[in-house]
């Protein structure tokens, strides 16, 4: 076999190869018949297409950074206390602030070679004293304060994962960004506002004693007892006086179901408790019989049930007059772990499907009718070299499909303009090269050279042109985000494939007449 | 078919003059208008604030669907008519509030539905874009138009030589502040897309003037003895103009299809292309290739 049929075995390999990877797209939403050899994966389209939510998420770090000094604070006051050191208060002013007011300016040592030994990462920045009592302030070290953070984060993405993956949304995608953001991208969610809710919420579970033994009346009249406070039942009315500390927390959780009371067909969910936390509810609930355990989510009552008798095994259930798909959505929470941090939202972005549908029409269309102006166009001017280019701007959107789905590449609105445009500019090398032949066969060149100089002319002004496009198309790609992105791809794949069809495509074809079928004039 | 007669010359540098005025008089307008008068629209992505897209089931007027959200405390919203065919679908936009997204489309779409009758309203697609990102989307909006730029500047010194390096990136800049001025003047809004199509003008337009740029060389190569520089770029240029113009024809076209007929989304992208090409190729032949003839003669 020699050189030129090789080269022509190539090319055919690489037009097939593009066609079996582009074809299951035409198909559309049906799938592909059975018979089909090839690949099956069709062109993922992007959000704006199919429809769906695009969510930038930002961790609110700090408030993690915040939740570790408040326990690093209790933990201090009882360490104190066994090492009877005597403070007067230990509070946290801002996030990474720790103040300690001492009693006797003697204990000093004692405190710093406690807080060196059991918290390394807190670093005394002043101390000063007055009126006998000394105040060190102690700042969390940027290591451990960046490592909170970083461990928030990581812990954000995993859980709101978590959620995600129990809620049911196909493909979704779930990637962080820069320090503290995440992005997500939700194909097919309809209903914002419940995916908001899932996604967003704390979720943060605690249980908390009823104080019984002060009185409620004089606690909502201002007398509120030391380690206790107010809060208010769900529906924000009825009052209710709670114990600050909390006996579990939801971390101590194993599972969480939706159940159906059968009598007033109300959901609720039912918890059940790892082995620890079994061991400490069963003692809470046997030393509190008869009074009232308020289980709190994210510092909201949803209910405070009387302790009847001691509960062993781990079990219990949250009420609360929820919906049947509350209930189901607290459910999938509560297994999938509370938030380390709140998290805002950045950014939203939610298309709907018939918008995303409409686009797709429209791109379509919009693609078919300038293919088609072009196609007849090249034909009118260039005749059969005319059909030569359309054949290559043909083969060059089969390319381009079979590309994008090969590569799994995500296939946006701006991404279907990069194919329009690609179409026009397509015929741009063969229009050079075409170009060239004319002026060679003016000179009186036979086909043959005409060809082999024309190509040979235009191969480095093609290359020139090309290549700064592509550099746009790179740099838009690195800077660019979502939808854009896809227009970054689709125009540097087709100005490679357009490169591949123009050069090797079509100047095969172009050899193949003179060479082999000793054509002496080329129509063009 | 020919589109140039073979041999043709056209004596471009003749007319650099009034090129230069018209140019020069464009980009004075352009600046005025983005920097003193009407300033740029810049879209959610880069402002920030909330965007609903709505659209009806018959025709509506852009008064009517004000009066509707007067009453729910949107008379500041920005209300814009999108679709090819008048008055069906709209953008109602709001700046950052402080309520959440989900509030303020449910407000919305029971606003409308009051006054337009249920079913005959579709919420088709909301965005919120918060003011941390919008200001990042921005930054890195400009920082790609500037590394294109850069990139390109680089590459075309490596290719070519300096003078013609800068009269491309001379011509850029050009195709890029008109584009934008008639934005401006427009009003129409500079979003994600839109900045996209910015930096694909960039590319494009680079393109046609490479092609005429290789064509100046490959004569230079070839002239021999003394040569005069201004009719080797006239023949240059008309020896290529041919395909200047098919490409930039086929291009328009397909691109004018966007326009047409692609949908409210990509609108102003496929606007900001259109000008970018006639701008582009009018501009490779009479702004890119004069000026390498004043530094020429700087000489």
């Amino acid at each position: 076999m020699n050189i030129f049929k090789f080269k022509g075995l190539i090319i055919l390999l690489v037009i097939v190869v593009g066609l079996l990877f582009a074809t299951p797209t035409f198909f559309g939403k049906k799938d592909v018949p059975d018979g089909w050899i090839g690949p099956k994966q069709k062109i993922k389209l992007g959000l704006d297409l199919q429809g769906g939510m695009h969510l930038v998420l930002k961790v609110v770090t700090d408030k993690a950074v915040e939740s570790r000094m408040t326990s690093i604070t209790s933990d201090l006051k009882g360490q104190m206390m066994n090492a009877r050191i005597h403070y007067k208060s230990i509070t946290s002013a801002s996030p990474d602030l720790l103040h300690v007011e001492l009693r006797t300016p003697d204990d000093y040592d004692k405190l710093d070679k406690l807080v060196l030994d059991s918290y390394p990462y807190l670093k005394e920045v002043s101390s000063s004293t007055s009126e006998g009592v000394t105040t060190v302030t102690y700042q969390m070290s940027d290591e451990e304060a960046a490592s909170i953070k970083d461990q928030a984060v990581a812990q954000a993405l995993e859980t709101i994962r978590n959620r995600i993956d129990q809620y049911g949304v196909s493909e979704p995608s779930i990637i962080p960004q820069g320090k503290d953001r995440i992005v997500l991208q939700l194909p097919g969610i309809t209903d914002a506002e419940r995916a908001k809710k899932l996604i967003g919420r704390t979720a943060i579970l605690e249980f908390k004693l009823v104080d019984e033994q002060h009185s409620l009346e004089d606690a909502l009249k201002g007398d509120v007892p030391a380690g206790s406070y107010v809060a208010y039942l769900k529906d924000g009315k009825q009052p209710i006086l709670l114990k600050q500390r909390a006996v579990m927390t939801g971390a101590l959780l194993d599972d969480a179901r939706v159940k159906i009371k059968s009598t007033y067909n109300e959901p609720y969910v039912a918890i059940s408790f790892n082995q620890e936390g079994a061991r400490i509810f069963e003692r809470v609930t046997s030393e509190n019989v008869g009074n009232r355990l308020a289980i709190l989510l994210d510092g909201r009552v949803s209910s405070a049930p009387v302790i009847r008798e001691a509960i062993a095994g781990g079990d219990a259930i949250i009420e609360g007059r929820f919906t049947l798909e509350e209930a189901s959505d607290l459910a999938i929470i509560l297994r999938a772990g509370s938030l380390p941090a709140p998290v805002d939202i950045l950014e939203e972005r939610t298309v709907g499907p018939s918008l995303g549908q409409d686009s797709i029409n429209k791109g379509f269309i919009s693609i078919m009718i300038g293919g088609l102006l072009v196609i007849v166009f090249m034909v009118v001017y260039y005749k059969f070299s005319g059909v030569l280019a359309d054949l290559a701007l043909v083969c060059n959107i089969v390319l381009i499909l079979g590309a994008l789905s090969l590569f799994h590449a995500v296939l946006t609105l701006p991404g279907i303009a990069g194919i329009v445009l690609t179409i026009g500019m397509a015929v741009d090398a063969n229009v050079i090269v075409y170009e060239r032949i004319k002026e060679e066969i003016r000179l009186g060149r036979t086909a043959k050279m005409a060809i082999e100089a024309g190509y040979k002319n235009a191969l480095s002004t093609i290359l020139d042109a090309n290549i700064t496009t592509l550099i746009a198309a790179v740099v838009l790609f690195q800077f660019g985000t979502g939808p854009v992105r896809g227009f970054a791809v689709t125009l540097s794949i087709g100005i490679l494939s357009s490169l591949f069809t123009v050069l090797f495509l079509c100047r095969w074809i172009m050899d193949w007449l003179v060479n082999y079928k000793k054509v002496e004039r080329i129509s063009i | 078919m020919e589109l140039i007669r073979p041999g043709t010359q056209i004596e471009f540098m003749k007319l650099k003059n009034i090129a230069f005025g018209i140019s020069i008089t464009l980009v004075v307008l352009s600046l005025i208008s983005i920097f003193l008068l009407r300033g740029i629209n810049y879209g959610i992505d880069f402002e920030g604030g909330t965007e609903v897209q709505v659209s009806f089931s018959d025709p509506i007027k852009t008064e009517d669907i004000r009066g509707a959200l007067n009453p729910i405390g949107l008379s500041q919203a920005r209300i814009q008519s999108v679709s090819t065919v008048e008055g069906q679908e709209f953008l109602i936009r709001t700046p950052m509030m402080n309520e959440s997204t989900q509030d303020l489309t449910m407000k919305v779409e029971g606003a409308l539905n009051d006054t337009f009758g249920k079913d005959k309203v579709e919420i088709r697609r909301v965005e919120m874009v918060g003011s941390e990102v919008s200001k990042d989307l921005k930054e890195k909006g400009f920082l790609s138009l500037f590394y294109a730029g850069i990139c390109i500047l680089i590459y075309i010194w490596w290719r070519f030589e300096l003078k013609f390096s800068l009269g491309a990136i001379i011509a850029l800049i050009h195709d890029v502040i008109i584009t934008v001025g008639l934005f401006s003047l427009a009003g129409k809004e500079i979003s994600l897309p839109v900045v996209a199509a910015l930096l694909t003008i960039v590319g494009y337009s680079l393109n046609d003037t490479i092609v005429v740029f290789d064509r100046i060389r490959e004569n230079l190569k070839k002239a021999s003895g003394s040569f005069d520089f201004s009719s080797l770029l006239d023949n240059s240029i008309s020896q290529t103009l041919s395909r200047t113009i098919l490409t930039s024809f086929t291009t328009f076209i397909v691109v004018l299809c966007l326009y047409v007929l692609g949908g409210s989304v990509i609108h102003n992208f496929a606007f900001a292309m259109m000008v970018g090409i006639v701008v582009g190729t009018y501009s490779s032949i009479f702004i890119a290739s004069p000026i390498l003839l004043l530094m020429n003669r700087g000489k």
